[in-house]
């Protein structure tokens, strides 16, 4: 098992007759994605490397028999409403992939999932892939690569970035552990799925055994990482490193909006918290795969 | 946009996403929120003439983004004009960090009773705004956090009213201030959502000894990505930094505006090594999370780094090419340092091709280190290496088995053995560019320029490099495609040069605008 995709998933791309959207489609299908089709206005009837296009995610989903997740692809400013059409269509998952989508549109987005009961990772996110089975998005870049670079294991890997989430899963490959799912939540402040609810899909995970983060200064997701853990909701081990230790502490983590948060967001108060909650944190983020590792052995699974 | 010398730019007066003082104040009073009569000046006299309309006392208060103004002696009270102008030419002789204070706000000193805080935030958890409400507000806020309401604000609706009612219906204010002190709550998710604003502060919000609400401070940052639907804000620099924009700052902007293939984003964060420090590095990652972890090894292994930049996103070689550019006008550069992720999605060969070709044109006198691990790493590291094994200074590649902190190491040794300092300088290009014996051609941004007599031997390249784009069977060349399209071709293009001139046919050149790089680099070659 793997969670959030797999080679059953039915999948829609949105914007699929443009640029991104052609390359990450022969990314998807090369891989063993079960793209069903793909939309862009005013395009029905064409095809693109196979996978019919229709006018709108309605008529996709009525063609189809159904989407079980929408990929978007479209220009930052017509993601919006790209999105509040897969999920008036009924679409109970989404992946945003573009950067630079409007914070207050990320937050009209998250009001209509939440009334429709539907999901959606990213903003800016490089998508999700599951070793061996499927991918969504353009992690890899390449299905040949993506091919090359994952191996299917027992750990589940959430990142903040989308380079290191490939590079993650690629250290931790080259030493030995393969991978159940990545997943990289995306990098603005207004994210659909969180660490934490990525987190608790991995716990339901059978297949996996433990989880690598790679975390980031800013936020409260790695603290609310922490607390599920201090409240026995995740239990399988954690592995963690947070960038930006080097970075500068600017401003934005000292006005006061920032501090009566509780002094969460910055590096240290994210390592406290997680290695006060259970988990390993490494300082180098070289030093992954070795505690991984020492991770697995406490739960006596194989890393392959 | 038009460009000009920076001085020029300056003088247009730029503004970036996060606004002062005075910025944000003008925006609560269109939206009905009560803030001091005042204006802002940038001169004694200017202030003077402030304060002399404005008829009483005045406080002045130095526009800048730092918390705690008071504590620098930043903010000053003055009874009459003249006392204004004398304590504005102190203030403007303040400078905050390397950057000088350049205007003051002037405004009628008011008669406070109750001071409130208020905020507007986004709570990553909610996806959703929130208002952070403390009634006893002022300084010290960040102690009392039991006492802050936090408010649930609708991202369509705006903010809960009965939160805000309950809030302050509970609290020991005077009953006739609470409509207009909800009142003003309430516009401030108005104007956030109106602005789409990442966060609004008024610290404090106060209730005069006359009964009136107002905002006395105001901090707010506009969304990086929404500037584009805004143009009444006028900024035009749609960055949050912890400065005023730098001369190469503004430029890097420009050059990310003007090509949207891939992310460029640049900052300066030192222009001098810390103490005891190997040196200042020009840094140029390549993915948020991979730059800021890079960042970290080569901190760890102790440099100071002059920049942050970050090129990614699948970039253009032509946009690799400016930022190398803009990254080696910085002075007194030790080395340069370039790092992602290591196992880039992205083609990296194109990278490296703006690489090579900066580095040539600058004649990089300084080692470079360059982690090209991704795909196409292998063949990204024999284009950058070979191209510039010609140079003056060590110039590597390393894919993405190369650990960071190996290859900071790595550069390390180099450095020191290099014990070399960069000072910018003007690029050279080939002789027969700018001559009557090449034939030029438009591009995005820039001209190719051929060397005519050259063409046939340089065409099997370009034809491998840049397939399509010209005829094949000419003895001048002549496109095969429209200008227009022709014009979008300057990565191929800028690969045709590099590859040309690793063959020993050194007959095509692409030259690129870098608009008012030359101003702030100088330098002769």
């Amino acid at each position: 098992m793997a969670i959030i995709i797999d080679e059953t998933k039915r999948v829609c791309i949105q914007g699929i007759t443009g640029r991104e959207g052609r390359a990450r489609a022969a990314l998807m299908l090369g891989y063993g994605t079960n793209v069903v089709a793909g939309v862009t206005p005013k395009k029905a009837g064409e095809e693109v490397l196979g996978v019919p296009v229709f006018d709108s995610v309605k008529d996709a989903v009525t063609a189809t028999g159904g989407i079980d997740i929408s990929v978007i692809l479209v220009p930052a400013k017509f993601v919006k409403s790209a999105a509040l059409e897969a999920i008036g269509a009924g679409v109970k998952l989404l992946l945003i992939v573009p950067d630079r989508v409007p914070m207050w549109d990320a937050m009209e987005i998250a009001d209509a999932a939440k009334t429709a009961g539907a999901q959606f990772i990213g903003p800016n996110t490089l998508g999700v892939l599951s070793p061996g089975r499927a991918v969504i998005g353009m992690m890899g870049g390449k299905a040949e690569s993506a091919k090359a670079w994952f191996k299917p294991g027992p750990v589940g890997v959430i990142s903040r970035s989308g380079g290191m989430s490939s590079s993650t899963a690629y250290y931790l490959g080259k030493a030995g552990i393969g991978i159940s799912t990545i997943v990289h939540v995306g990098g603005d402040s207004v994210l659909g799925m969180r660490i934490p609810d990525v987190a608790l899909q991995f716990e339901n995970d059978p297949d996996t055994h433990a989880i690598v983060i790679f975390g980031e200064i800013g936020g409260s997701m790695e603290e609310d990482l922490a607390a599920l853990m201090t409240a026995g909701k995740v239990t399988k081990p954690v592995v963690a490193y947070i960038g930006g230790k080097a970075a500068k502490e600017g401003t934005r983590f000292s006005h006061a909006g920032a501090i009566i948060e509780g002094n969460r967001g910055t590096h240290i108060s994210k390592t406290t918290a997680l290695r006060n909650a259970g988990a390993i944190v490494v300082d180098g983020f070289g030093d992954l795969p070795e505690a991984a590792k020492k991770a697995l052995e406490s739960t006596s699974v194989r890393s392959m | 946009m038009m460009f000009g010398p920076p001085a020029a730019m300056a003088a247009m007066g730029t503004s970036v996403a996060r606004l002062h003082e005075y910025q944000g104040k003008a925006l609560l009073k269109e939206h009905g929120i009560a803030v001091p009569k005042g204006s802002v000046a940038s001169s004694p006299a200017e202030a003077e003439r402030i304060a002399r309309e404005l008829g009483g006392p005045v406080v002045l208060k130095i526009q800048a983004w730092t918390t705690g103004r008071a504590a620098i002696g930043g903010v000053k009270f003055a009874d009459t004009p003249e006392e204004a102008a004398i304590a504005t030419k102190e203030l403007l002789d303040i400078t905050v960090g390397n950057f000088p204070v350049e205007q003051v706000l002037v405004e009628e000193k008011i008669a406070i009773k109750h001071e409130l805080f208020v905020s507007l935030t986004v709570d990553d958890a909610a996806r959703a705004p929130m208002i952070l409400l403390a009634l006893e507000g002022g300084t010290g806020i960040e102690d009392r956090a039991g006492d802050v309401a936090k408010l649930p604000v609708h991202v369509r609706d705006g903010v809960d009213r009965d939160s805000l009612d309950h809030a302050i219906g509970n609290s020991s204010l005077p009953k006739a201030q609470h409509a207009p002190l909800a009142e003003a709550v309430a516009s401030i998710a108005t104007v956030a959502k109106s602005v789409e604003a990442r966060s609004v502060e008024i610290n404090p919000l106060v209730v005069t000894d006359d009964g009136r609400v107002m905002a006395a401070d105001c901090r707010m940052t506009v969304d990086d990505y929404a500037v584009f639907r805004h143009p009444e804000l006028g900024i035009d620099i749609a960055r949050e930094l912890d400065h005023p924009p730098t001369a190469l700052e503004r430029i890097a902007y420009h050059v990310e505006e003007a090509d949207h293939r891939g992310t460029f984003y640049f900052a300066q964060l030192n222009t001098k090594p810390d103490a005891g420090s190997k040196g200042l590095v020009g840094f140029h990652g390549a993915g948020g999370g991979g730059s800021m972890m890079s960042m970290d090894a080569i901190t760890n292994v102790g440099f100071t780094i002059a920049n942050f930049t970050d090129t990614s996103g699948n970039p253009s070689a032509a946009k690799v090419y400016r930022a190398a550019r803009i990254i080696l006008s910085q002075p007194d550069l030790c080395g340069y340092f370039g790092s992602g992720s290591g196992v880039a999605s992205q083609e990296q060969f194109w990278s490296a091709y703006g690489l090579a070709k900066a580095f040539w044109e600058l004649e990089l006198s300084i080692p470079a280190v360059i982690r090209l691990g991704g795909n196409s790493e292998d063949r990204a590291i024999d284009i950058l290496q070979d191209a510039c094994t010609d140079l003056p200074a060590a110039i590597e590649g390393y894919r993405k088995d190369d650990t960071p902190g190996v290859i900071g190491q790595r550069f390390a040794s180099l450095v020191i053995a290099a014990s070399a300092t960069w000072q910018p300088r003007s690029p050279r290009k080939p002789s027969f560019v700018g001559t009557s014996g090449a034939t030029s051609f438009a591009i995005t941004g820039g001209t190719v320029w051929i060397d005519t007599p050259r063409w046939n031997d340089a065409l099997p390249t370009v034809q491998e490099f840049a397939p399509g784009l010209f005829d094949a069977d000419t003895s001048a060349p002549t496109l095969a495609i429209d200008a227009e399209a022709f014009a979008g071709k300057d990565s191929e293009l800028i690969a045709c040069e590099v590859e040309c001139r690793r063959r020993g046919c050194d007959a095509v050149f692409v030259e690129l605008d870098i608009p008012g790089l030359t101003e702030v680099a100088g330098g002769a070659h």
